[in-house]
């Protein structure tokens, strides 16, 4: 490979943190107009790598040189004036301006000192639609869907000269539509002379618009190989550094009827947000809930565990009807849930694993009778090996955590108190192969035990791995309900599609 | 061991107990007399004693504000509840009532009600703090006013004026009074959950909720408990001068109580909390005062030299203060 086509190189890069070479004398190098992929594991190092590379941490060691030229951003402004701009999953821009605003902060057009409003409104529709995005650009950001206001910020980074765009999990948010969408940009952009680096859970993705790809694992560089003469299997078995296992098709229950009492009822239960729909989840049962992004999955999980207010229908839990005012009385009837937002609703970011372990088990036996601290850390200690969350400390803060453990502390918070259902909304969302396959493993073994499940998902795969009953909604209502043998990709999709 | 090695915990307390310890030992360079004590009459006098007993009504203040900025709020009407607390104290006393335990019971109810307000607002209508503690920062003196018709109430009633100028064990008693209440607060938050709760509701009230912690109710908890202890803190210094004045009773303690909580390491986004390393900051703030008087620097320069002592305290807290340091060294080796 002529080192002259690389646009950046990054060579023998360390960054060490008390106790953890988060980065070993890693090599990485992108090339003009491609898209390369940087995957690996949590805890890989990918997050480090970006960051080191925009800024945001000072490296200890390696170079890196854009066009050939060694640089040392001091931080994201530096790195954005050099032509390294990156999007972030959550999209780090300010929601309360407008687009334009958004779009030109920093370098507004500037007219006898003062901004040039109609000159700004005017550059930044036109800008748009080079990306053929046709909107009001003086309506303020939040007005459009995360999937726009992603493309507003990678308009915005690459409008100020980029030479390299680095898109940190853009997808994780998006449906199928946007994520096409999104990839003909990114072809475009590549078809420009812009290098990207593209970070993502999705191997499928990977596959649809990458050139290249690089490996992480712990740190250090597996390898870089060409996508195409990598096969699926072989770049698992890198990521992981063994044999990806399959996941074992449990043998399902085919007649429904077989299973376990009936745990959770809904009878034509509904809300502001939801068409009444009847729901059976029983002992032992995995029931998925699918359906596109706002088809009413999560508002159903709120409105089961009373975070919304219910406003039709009966909730039968063991065959007793109950209304619920408050998360509190349906975390005392034995509920969890694991929401879909788990940095904003999940985690207690700078509180320890422990204290985030114990925290459902402790409000549920009331704020009197306080948990000794030595059975606080047996608690916290046996979920961290049962469920494999990877810390060293058990006093850590979550925040520290990549996501894939911070879902397992979570998980472990609601098994600490010994539930009888548990709602998981996304579960697996934002998380590596790897603990993916394990928290679906767990999900497999918490139904064995007993426990009742509604999973909420938007992972068709993962539906069919695990549900044993999938309940699928559109437009906030109840389309169809598929059971036993019948569940798979095929019905599924069809009853989504409305076919 | 390097610093970066050290437990989060571990060097949150390093830097306030450092400046503290700092501060103490300037102190001793400056005036060496400054480390003497001497008993009178069974009790303890020196400079020391002094900052201890003068930095008591905002060590007070800053027991119940730590919990407060814990849950991510803030109390900006505890200066005003102690002008209150006096006042009610003082009213009952002029007006006749002799039973020591009735009057400080009156003077700590109307500390509860005034939190019981705050709380509600921030709590159950989600009023943001630093508006609804506002309100009651400025019509608090406005009622203190009230309740004195506008005078400055003056008394001589032996018991209570104990409270401000009193002694046992050898130590002022409104010294003895911050031990008992941070022992009392330090017990109902550690011995029980609630401190877990109250951390839980600063560091995400939205993950609380969604585990059915009642949050309002954690709130209301801390505001009330806020107000209890501004109303101790109102009639020690009420207490102290034997009388009740409505203007100047408290008057900026609020700012004394924050900065003291913020000294202390806390962040005002709510999360960990600890009520020691709020002491510290209260007894900080006191050093620093005694310091520039000792060092007999002109009174003008007083409030300056204050500021940028504090500020050198909480820059060297600062994580991003540290990074910009290692930064310059890490350019300068190479």
């Amino acid at each position: 490979m002529s080192q002259k086509d690389a646009v950046l190189s990054l060579r023998g890069l360390v960054k060490t943190f008390p106790g953890v070479k988060a980065l070993d004398h890693v090599d990485f190098t992108l090339r003009r107009g491609e898209i390369h992929a940087l995957l690996g594991e949590n805890g890989a190092g990918k997050s480090t790598l970006i960051k080191v590379l925009t800024g945001v941490y000072s490296r200890d060691g390696g170079e890196i040189n854009l066009n050939g030229e060694g640089i040392y951003p001091g931080n994201t402004g530096d790195a954005q004036a050099l032509g390294i701009s990156t999007v972030y999953q959550e999209v780090n821009l300010l929601p309360n301006l407008s687009v334009a605003q958004n779009l030109y902060l920093g370098r507004e057009p500037k007219r006898f000192g003062l901004i040039d409003w109609r000159r700004m409104n005017r550059e930044a529709r036109a800008l748009l639609l080079e990306y053929k995005l046709d909107l009001d650009v003086s309506a303020p950001l939040t007005d459009y869907s995360v999937a726009i206001q992603q493309l507003i910020a990678i308009a915005r980074g690459v409008s100020m000269s980029a030479k390299v765009l680095i898109l940190d999990e853009p997808t994780a948010s998006l449906d199928a539509d946007e994520v096409r969408f999104l990839f003909e940009i990114m072809r475009t952009l590549k078809a420009q002379g812009i290098g990207i680096v593209f970070v993502t859970h999705f191997l499928d993705q990977v596959y649809a618009v990458c050139d290249r790809i690089t490996i992480l694992r712990n740190g250090a560089l597996v390898g870089e190989y060409d996508a195409a003469g990598l096969t699926q299997d072989k770049l698992v078995s890198h990521m992981l550094g063994k044999e990806l296992q399959k996941t074992v098709q449990q043998e399902r229950l085919a007649d429904e009827d077989s299973a376990g009492e009936v745990l959770l009822q809904l009878e034509q239960f509904g809300g502001e947000h939801l068409q009444p729909l009847d729901l059976s989840v029983r002992t032992g049962q995995v029931v998925g809930l699918a359906g596109l992004l706002g088809s009413g999955r999560t508002e159903l999980c709120r409105l089961v565990f009373a975070v919304d207010s219910a406003s039709a229908g009966r909730l039968l839990l063991a065959g007793q009807s109950k209304t619920f005012k408050h998360t509190r009385q349906a975390v005392m009837a034995g509920m969890g849930l694991c929401p879909e937002d788990r940095k904003r609703d999940g985690i207690f970011g700078p509180m320890s694993i422990r204290e985030n372990i114990i925290m459902v088990l402790q409000n549920k036996r009331g704020w009197w009778r306080y948990i000794p601290l030595k059975k606080q850390r047996e608690l916290a200690e046996h979920y961290v090996q049962a469920l494999n969350i990877a810390t060293s400390d058990i006093e850590k803060p979550i925040n520290q955590l990549s996501g894939g453990n911070q879902q397992k502390v979570i998980l472990a918070r609601w098994l600490a108190s010994q539930p009888k259902l548990l709602l998981l909304d996304e579960p697996t969302r934002g998380i590596d192969v790897g603990a993916h396959a394990e928290i679906i493993q767990l999900i497999r073994k918490m139904c064995e035990q007993g426990l009742g499940l509604l999973v909420a998902s938007s992972e068709l795969d993962e539906l069919v791995e695990f549900a044993d009953k999938v309940v699928v909604l559109r437009e906030r209502r109840k389309v169809a309900q598929v059971t036993g043998a019948d569940i798979s990709q095929q019905t599924i999709m069809q009853a989504i599609a409305g076919q | 061991m390097r610093y970066s090695d050290l437990s989060p915990e571990l060097r949150r307390f390093i830097w306030p107990v450092a400046g503290l310890l700092v501060l103490l030992l300037l102190n001793a360079f400056i005036a060496p007399e400054f480390f003497q004590l001497e008993i009178k009459d069974g009790r303890l006098y020196g400079s020391l004693i002094d900052v201890l007993n003068r930095a008591a009504p905002v060590a007070l203040l800053a027991i119940g504000m730590t919990l407060v900025i814990a849950t991510g709020g803030i109390d900006l009407s505890v200066g005003s509840v102690m002008a209150i607390a006096g006042a009610v104290s003082a009213t009952l006393i002029i007006s006749g009532v002799d039973n020591i335990a009735l009057i400080v019971a009156g003077g700590l109810l109307a500390g509860l009600a005034a939190g019981f307000v705050n709380g509600f607002l921030v709590g159950y209508f989600g009023i943001q703090p630093i508006v609804a503690t506002l309100i009651l920062m400025v019509a608090g003196r406005g009622v203190a006013q009230l309740i004195n018709s506008g005078q400055i109430v003056t008394f001589h009633h032996s018991a209570f004026e104990y409270l401000g100028v009193g002694s046992l064990f050898g130590l002022p008693l409104p010294v003895v009074l911050v031990i008992i209440t941070f022992v009392l607060v330090q017990l109902l938050m550690r011995r029980t959950a609630l401190g877990l709760f109250v951390e839980g509701v600063g560091a995400s009230a939205s993950a609380s909720h969604y585990i059915g912690i009642n949050d309002k109710l954690i709130k209301l908890l801390v505001y009330c408990i806020c107000g209890l202890c501004a109303a101790l803190a109102g009639m020690v210094a009420a207490a102290d001068i034997g009388g009740s004045d409505a203007n100047n009773a408290g008057l900026w303690l609020e700012l004394d109580a924050i900065l003291a909580v913020v000294i202390g390491g806390a962040s005002l986004m709510g999360g960990r909390f600890s009520i020691v390393l709020s002491i510290v900051g209260a007894l900080i703030i006191q050093t620093l005062t005694i310091t520039i008087i000792l060092s007999g620097v002109p009174p003008k320069f007083n409030l300056l030299i204050k500021a940028a002592a504090i500020i050198i305290i909480l820059l060297l807290q600062s994580p991003e203060f540290h990074r910009q340091v290692a930064r310059l060294r890490k350019r300068q080796v190479a």
